[in-house]
């Protein structure tokens, strides 16, 4: 795991995961197609993602396809990064 | 042809699509006005047959009450079927004010303004009083409406998990750089009937500047004690900015819904809100009947007392019966079951016991969360009760779940 993926991951547990949750995550697990994250609380995550990395999300780029899982959507934080 | 066979066996992909996922809604059709008793066919082409209704969002009984069909009467005799316009142009009568006057009067709030449901009145709010330098903090189980309405607002979506008061804070804290403020709850959840703690969530909004928004379809005219809704049981009357409720539940069942709060936003939604100014002014029969409701529960809390009582006793039986319930006092009232299928079988098997009940599960509730959802009602006579606290206990049985928690249910049949 890179750091974008530890970064995300770790928000990914904090921000949905409950205290005594004691779901087992890495950066290939499904996210929304596993119920975790739905398309409304997804804005949270984007919202962190944008202020984290000083980007800007379009909205055709924050698919659930492209949010399911850390691995996933660290790709496309490099690629909007240029890196 | 534009609807080409192609395109037509493409839709039919999609619903079996549907079909296969175990989603497909099938409505029963109900051959009776809506009350405790009613005559439901199901599955279509079966003859009707009479069950007790345990489902309905007609929390005080009054969706046929004889008062509220006889002022429905009058209005239809007084004020006509229709206005044939929206509210602005020619559409407003002295009914419609006197309604949101009466509103007002009862939710203690300053202003009222009548949407065509409580969906319009969520889906018009946001956009018209919040701007791109605006965010919304939303519990992440509000009501899809809600969401709706957020996504069509130009303010940035923010969520918090639910109920979790901590998270809300910390959204708060990390938005200060924000015009607004905007919290967004449920008054109360309409899957789990869980209650939002509005006065800690009015204290944070002191305390970070925020507003707050609630909608509490699930509330007026039976929460508090005198009914008026979740911010009177939170004792947080005048200071909800933003309240949004449906005359479609307890407030006899019809159709038509509000906004109500602070006058300048209400005055804002009358000037700028979508499906305010484009959409017909709720019919006369409507807003005369819904005048007669408000203004019985202005006079006697008898309706929601009894429907206190029917709950307390509910839920006490049902626990006692074995059955893994949702904690709490609210007349939505979950019968925990955990596993889908478990749920649906359930749920048919009280429909020929002659109980009308019906199973929720993923997506509807998340994952692993499949429950049967019972709603107890002021129309409720304890003779109704005891024949549905009868039928969970021998289908409970059949199933094997009595006394079991989640942890035996699941490892019995799954997630």
């Amino acid at each position: 795991m890179d750091e974008v993926e530890q970064k995300v991951l770790s928000f990914v547990k904090k921000e949905y995961l409950d205290e005594d949750d004691d779901t087992e995550l890495d950066e290939n697990s499904p996210l929304i197609t596993s119920g975790i994250v739905d398309s409304f609380s997804m804005v949270s995550l984007k919202t962190f993602l944008e202020r984290q990395y000083q980007i800007k999300i379009p909205d055709e780029r924050a698919s659930a396809e492209a949010f399911d899982t850390v691995a996933k959507i660290a790709a496309v934080v490099r690629e909007i990064r240029g890196n | 042809m534009a609807y080409s066979e192609a395109r037509r066996a493409a839709y039919q992909a999609d619903l079996a699509g549907i079909r296969e996922a175990g989603l497909f809604k099938e409505e029963r059709i109900i051959h009776t006005a809506q009350s405790a008793d009613v005559e439901v066919e199901f599955p279509a082409g079966e003859s009707a047959r009479p069950v007790i209704n345990m489902c309905a969002n007609n929390y005080l009984g009054l969706s046929s009450h004889p008062e509220v069909v006889k002022a429905a009467h009058a209005g239809l005799d007084a004020r006509g079927y229709g206005l044939s316009s929206v509210r602005f142009i020619c559409g407003t009568q002295d009914i419609h004010r006197e309604l949101e006057h009466r509103i007002s009067a009862f939710l203690e709030t300053e202003d009222t303004i009548l949407f065509g449901s409580c969906l319009d009145a969520n889906a018009g709010v946001f956009e018209a009083v919040l701007t791109e330098q605006d965010i919304m903090i939303a519990d992440r189980l509000v009501h899809a409406s809600i969401v709706d309405g957020m996504r069509l607002s130009k303010a940035q979506q923010e969520t918090y998990k639910h109920m979790d008061l901590e998270h809300l804070e910390e959204k708060l804290q990390e938005s200060q750089d924000k015009r607004i403020r905007l919290i967004v709850t449920d008054g109360v959840f309409s899957m789990d009937g869980d209650i939002a703690e509005l006065d800690k969530i009015c204290d944070l909004a002191d305390k970070y500047d925020a507003l707050v928004f609630v909608d509490d379809s699930h509330a007026t005219g039976f929460m508090g004690k005198r009914g008026k809704g979740t911010h009177e049981h939170c004792g947080v009357l005048g200071r909800i900015d933003i309240l949004t409720t449906t005359l479609g539940k307890a407030l006899g069942g019809a159709s038509g819904g509000c906004v109500s709060g602070r006058r300048e936003i209400v005055e804002l939604c009358r000037q700028k809100a979508r499906p305010y100014l484009f959409s017909n002014t709720v019919p006369p029969v409507i807003t005369a009947a819904a005048n007669r409701v408000i203004q019985i529960l202005s006079e006697t809390t008898e309706r929601r007392d009894k429907l206190e009582e029917n709950t307390l006793y509910w839920r006490r039986r049902l626990k006692e019966i074995g059955l893994d319930i949702r904690e709490g006092s609210h007349p939505i009232v979950p019968v925990m079951l955990y596993n889908a299928k478990l749920a649906q079988e359930v749920a048919r098997d009280m429909f020929a016991e002659g109980i009308f009940v019906v199973g929720f599960f993923f997506p509807v509730v998340a994952k692993g969360q499949a429950r049967i959802r019972t709603q107890i009602s002021a129309g409720h006579e304890r003779h109704h009760l005891d024949k549905g606290l009868a039928a969970f206990e021998k289908v409970g049985k059949k199933h094997g779940i009595l006394g079991m928690g989640k942890k035996e249910i699941v490892e019995k049949f799954g997630l």
